[in-house]
């Protein structure tokens, strides 16, 4: 990341804090997140004792109030970490479930659930995909409905990342079916609540990362846990939605910038035909190929985050971001994998890993085809 | 309390390091650097001294200004000040001459201690610090692994073999530490943000009256640098251990080399 936006002496220290941690604490134990299937808790506290659990949000409840800059130089590196499981888990943390909670909740709100988030207490995770409603938003169909001073919630939440390390999820539900868009909430539920039952899903990659179904049965919370207006979650979401697509570029890019760095490394050892793989056209063309995308992506991404830094509208550019990276991430996987040959096909292998990681991402955080759907109609279309 | 913390940036670990055309050094130009390895142990000895009670910390370097990364991360971890000397003769400087700088900003300073690494990760001469205990007249070791600060400064040492050696040298002087000495911390966020406010001072060689570093006073010159070519084969022994041992030891006899 060779950037203005990240130049200060304060960008490169702090740069160099999270390299340090990623490379001490997450890297040594990469494989042991993925066969425990999930990052333990002690991972956060430890990130919040160093401060990279808040870094945009107030200094009243723990953060350091800088801007995006600050959030890219950290997950670029953590995407570094060589376990994308585990990446996604903190920037689901970070990035997708506590943006809005610390926009638009309330100081009591605030102080009871974002607090020990930043400190890395308590972990959050984000609950708005259900069965029959995904990308489409605006089809979940969790209820929650007032009863006093409470909501008793019902409903099914799928594809949960986080579901069973959370201590309390962000949950989108419908709390006024005849208001259309402002009939949405947001509300924090949290996870050892009575009627919350999580079901572990297993996947084909993002192995570090624990990912649920989760059951809300008449669940009560009070109203006071609503973040932001009733009736404002949809909006609210659709925002939160910006730092997810973000978060979810720049930690892809993180990634496939070391697989090229280690695939290229595997080339010039690898001996074919009694040269190194790296001295044939074929090998030279494809890393050049994806070299040249890789820095397409990293530019379209860091002119995201000026745009997140100056404060203007970054919404077209996001979706643009989202839609590119994740062609980029997929290809540089897949590329990758067949340069490795045999052994890309290894779960030890980098290479095999990205392959079933970077799939993930044409779906998450808004699948392919609905950002392109988005994009057009904020191209006018 | 002063206790000065000697800091060399070196190329990242992960970097990956190609000589440079004329095969004096590295091409360094578009590599990531670090604080010396080393280094953050010294740095650690002395931020533990100053969380124990009071201690002004200085940590000092050389080098051009990619050095300001470094200086701005001890800083983060806890350092109350930097010098940091920017000369680019004296970045052409020996291990002598290095030393030579250091003393002449000890002499500025007066530290109680002076902390270095017991080498540089990139270099690996473990020469400036016996130097600069010797150009400041000071008592000194190397090859630190513990310090007890009181009237005196208590250090357990390395020796071969694994044994230990405990000496007590009277302040003011000067400990190499060594690797593993102790948990270095990180600079935390806030660390970071609270060292935007700490003074840097940037110093010359003429700053400090110091003519004899530098370029012209390097008397260890680099000839080459080269990776050693890769021998034409390779063997790899397989069977038990005590087959593997046998065939071993077979080829050393055929060998000669016992």
């Amino acid at each position: 990341m060779e950037n203005d936006l990240y130049a200060t002496p304060e960008h490169e220290a702090f740069r160099d804090t999270v390299r340090k941690f990623t490379g001490e604490v997450l890297k040594p134990r990469a494989r042991e997140f993925d066969a425990a299937g999930c990052p333990d808790k002690a991972l956060f506290k430890k990130m919040g004792d160093l401060g990279l659990l808040g870094l945009r949000y107030e200094a009243e409840y723990g953060g350091s109030e800088l801007d995006w800059s600050f959030s890219a130089v950290m997950h670029d590196e953590l995407g570094r970490c060589d376990n994308a499981g585990v990446c996604m888990s903190i920037s689901v943390h970070t990035e997708m479930a506590t943006p809005s909670l610390a926009q638009f909740g309330t100081p009591e709100l605030k102080r009871e659930y974002l607090a020990p988030a930043i400190a890395g207490e308590s972990i959050s995770a984000i609950a708005v995909t259900e069965p029959d409603a995904g990308s489409d938003v605006a089809g979940v169909k969790t209820r929650a409905v007032r009863d006093g001073d409470e909501w008793v919630i019902n409903g099914t939440k799928t594809y949960i990342t986080n579901a069973r390390i959370a201590d309390w999820f962000c949950l989108l539900a419908v709390t006024d079916p005849d208001a259309g868009y402002g009939g949405y909430s947001q509300i924090i539920v949290p996870n050892n609540l009575p009627g919350v039952r999580v079901d572990l899903l297993d996947k084909i990659g993002m192995w570090g990362s624990d990912t649920g179904q989760i059951h809300f049965e008449d669940v009560r919370v009070p109203v006071a846990n609503t973040i932001g207006d009733i009736g404002r979650g949809f909006q609210q979401q659709m925002m939160q939605f910006q730092d997810e697509r973000l978060v979810a570029c720049i930690t892809g890019l993180a990634g496939s910038e070391v697989l090229w760095e280690e695939t290229k490394r595997w080339c010039e050892e690898r001996q074919l035909f009694g040269r190194p793989l790296a001295k044939m056209q074929n090998t030279q063309f494809k890393l050049a190929d994806l070299w040249v995308e890789l820095q397409a992506a990293r530019a379209l991404n860091d002119a995201v985050v000026k745009q997140m830094c100056a404060g203007v509208d970054a919404t077209k550019l996001t979706t643009a971001a989202k839609v590119f990276s994740v062609r980029v991430s997929m290809k540089v996987a897949t590329e990758c994998m067949q340069l490795h040959g045999g052994y890309g096909y290894m779960k030890e292998s980098m290479a095999g890993r990205a392959f079933v990681d970077s799939r993930l991402a044409a779906i998450g955080g808004g699948s392919n085809e609905t950002m392109l759907h988005y994009l057009a109609k904020q191209l006018g279309m | 309390m002063k206790v000065m913390v000697c800091l060399k940036q070196v190329p990242h670990q992960d970097a990956r390091l190609d000589v440079n055309a004329d095969g004096t050094w590295i091409q360094d130009g578009n590599i990531k650097f670090e604080i010396n390895s080393y280094d953050t142990y010294a740095l650690e000895e002395a931020l533990k001294i100053k969380d124990a009670g009071e201690a002004d910390v200085v940590v000092v370097s050389i080098g051009p200004d990619r050095v300001t990364q470094a200086l701005r991360t001890a800083l983060g971890m806890g350092a109350d000040r930097a010098i940091h000397v920017k000369d680019d003769d004296a970045d052409l400087s020996d291990t002598l001459g290095c030393a030579k700088i250091l003393a002449a900003i000890a002499k500025e300073e007066n530290p109680d201690i002076v902390f270095t690494g017991f080498m540089s990760d990139d270099g690996n001469f473990s020469a400036v610090a016996p130097m600069l205990a010797e150009l400041l007249d000071l008592p000194s070791a190397t090859g630190v692994l513990s310090v007890e600060v009181g009237d005196s400064l208590k250090c357990e040492r390395e020796l071969e073999g694994g044994a230990l050696e405990v000496v007590e040298l009277p302040k003011p002087c000067l400990a190499a530490i060594q690797t593993g000495a102790n948990q270095v911390r990180y600079a935390s966020l806030k660390g970071i943000m609270q060292a935007k406010k700490k003074p840097v001072d940037v110093k010359t060689m003429a700053d400090l009256g110091v003519s004899d570093a530098g370029a012209g006073a390097v008397k260890a010159k680099i000839e080459k640098v080269y990776v050693p070519p890769k021998g034409d084969s390779a063997e790899i022994l397989s069977g038990s251990t005590d087959e593997i041992v046998g065939q071993l030891v077979t080829k050393i006899k055929e060998l000669g080399v016992l």
